[in-house]
């Protein structure tokens, strides 16, 4: 038996919902019949939103497409093992192992104040230019190294934040248990830290999946280059709202469940 | 009111001075202007040092002849950039015309008018010497087993596919620079250019360079086919096909042709 206060709100969310589906629907409804009586917008629609051209294009970019999520299923692994290492050793606190401290400090520094496709350019045609033979010029390993290098970076700096709200009372506890320095990051503060930074890595594979894109730009054929193509051969934009669609198709459920994440784990922690 | 008399006044000054062309008045973005779009940047030899005022370069020299032949004076042509995709966005666009070896296609001309062509191009396979010494040869079958490059945004990417048909699915990239780039570091073994283009980078760009063969402009697969770029519906389109076929018949055309494009009949054909 519902209480009356729960009832009342009840009430109260129902004529919230009411209301809130009443103004989007007023707004959505605005610019389905206004945007069409602007004059360009046949030159728009014909430009960008052409049925006939989507329908020629959509199946090629589909395919390029899988290039993209391979490219991302090689990368991603790479990226978390790598990004964790240099957190990891960011917080080495033996003083003859500064130096690789240091180096992981530069790292981050340098690779997360360039741009991604400067680095990819720069690796990407720079170290197979030094003279290095088939396959191992491909612009797949090196435009993937680029990606790799930069994502880590990132990565690396939301593992280390999550080290570092692990409470330093946890370290002194496993070191008073017998632990071992590295017993005890391993057992004891990585469980914990990792878990606590999940949503936001979850954030960074999102970008990286748009980012694989920029892969294009020393010659793999992936789905921004296919449309490119299409756009440049048929004068027309619609390629590109095809591969949009493409990407938000994987974005759009992937920031959901990154939300998800995140707020069970605000829950947990309240 | 000023500013109305004051354009009225021009247009009779300019209408009076310089005899334009009939067809061309009133339907240039400026009156009396004739405002002409190229590349950013332009290249050797469509246009000489980035610099298409001066003249130099053949769709420099064309874009001028053509003005002159609409009744345009040197001075009043204007020149403006934009990429190739600001040339295709929908809406008012900032130029009359647009020449920057833009190829004539079907599809192309549903979204856009061109003109009349003014340029029919080779296609050339570019290459080093280091690919050629590895026994390439100027045959469909030879070809077919390199690892081919093109610039994304061009005609070359749908050509490369129909009159080679590589093994290997080819590189894409963003510009000419870009595809040297990927040949100089070996990642592609050769890559399709219209000619004259291809002849500029294997002398100046290319490392060890080379043009391994041609597809001839007299090909019937696919012919490589300049024209300029207009609005759709632009009214100029047929004073600039009117000027153009004067250009043509004045041998003007084939003039500047021969003093900007390099004869190219050293090249060997590609059977």
């Amino acid at each position: 038996m519902p209480t009356r206060r729960q009832i009342f709100e009840t009430r109260q969310r129902r004529r919230a919902n009411l209301i809130a589906a009443g103004s989007t629907l007023a707004v959505v409804l605005a610019i389905v019949l206004l945007v069409p009586l602007a004059p360009g917008w046949d030159r728009v629609q014909r430009s960008f939103f052409n049925g006939e051209v989507f329908a020629k294009t959509f199946p090629g970019l589909l395919e390029a497409f899988l290039l993209d999520i391979a490219i991302f299923a090689w990368c991603a692994p790479l990226i978390a093992a790598l990004g964790l290492a240099v957190a990891i050793a960011r917080d080495l606190r033996t003083p003859a192992l500064y130096p690789v401290k240091l180096a992981a400090i530069l790292y981050t520094d340098i690779f997360r104040g360039l741009p991604v496709i400067l680095v990819i350019y720069l690796i990407g045609f720079g170290i197979p230019g030094l003279g290095l033979p088939r396959p191992w010029n491909s612009p797949y390993i090196w435009g993937s190294l680029a990606l790799i290098l930069v994502y880590a970076a990132y990565v690396a700096e939301v593992i280390r934040s999550g080290i570092e709200s692990i409470h330093e009372s946890q370290r002194a506890a496993a070191l008073s248990l017998g632990l071992s320095t590295s017993d005890s990051m391993r057992f004891v503060i990585l469980p914990q830290a990792i878990r606590r930074v999940v949503p936001a890595n979850m954030n960074l594979f999102i970008a990286l999946q748009k980012d694989v894109a920029l892969l294009s730009f020393i010659g793999p054929v992936e789905i921004f280059r296919q449309a490119g193509v299409y756009k440049s051969l048929l004068a027309n934009f619609t390629p590109y709202v095809g591969a949009a669609l493409i990407f938000l198709a994987i974005t759009i459920p992937a920031t959901r469940y990154a939300d998800h994440l995140m707020n069970r784990q605000r829950k947990a922690r309240s | 009111m000023k500013l109305m008399t004051f354009t009225a006044l021009a247009c009779g000054l300019a209408g009076a001075a310089l005899a334009q062309d009939d067809c061309a008045a009133g339907k240039t973005l400026t009156d009396g202007v004739l405002t002409i779009a190229t590349g950013n940047p332009a290249y050797y030899p469509w246009v000489l040092d980035d610099a298409p005022e001066s003249g130099k370069g053949f769709e420099a020299a064309v874009a001028y002849a053509l003005a002159e032949e609409m009744g345009f004076t040197a001075d009043q042509v204007t020149w403006v950039r934009t990429s190739f995709d600001q040339s295709i966005q929908p809406g008012a666009k900032n130029f009359d015309v647009n020449l920057q070896q833009f190829s004539i296609t079907e599809e192309r001309e549903k979204i856009v008018d061109f003109s009349d062509p003014y340029y029919s191009s080779a296609m050339a396979v570019l290459t080093t010497q280091s690919v050629v010494d590895g026994g390439a040869q100027p045959t469909v079958a030879s070809l077919k087993t390199l690892l081919w490059g093109a610039d994304a945004n061009t005609t070359a990417v749908p050509m490369l596919m129909d009159l080679i048909g590589p093994d290997k699915q080819p590189m894409l990239y963003d510009d000419n620079v870009d595809v040297t780039a990927a040949m100089q570091a070996g990642q592609i073994d050769a890559a399709l250019f219209d000619l004259p283009t291809a002849l500029y980078l294997s002398a100046v760009v290319v490392e060890n360079g080379t043009i391994l063969g041609q597809f001839p402009p007299e090909r019937s697969d696919n012919p490589d086919q300049f024209g300029l770029l207009m609005e759709e519906g632009s009214p100029l389109k047929t004073c600039v096909n009117e000027a153009l076929a004067a250009l043509k018949d004045s041998g003007k055309l084939a003039e500047i042709e021969a003093e900007w494009l390099q004869d190219a009949t050293g090249v060997p054909v590609i059977e």
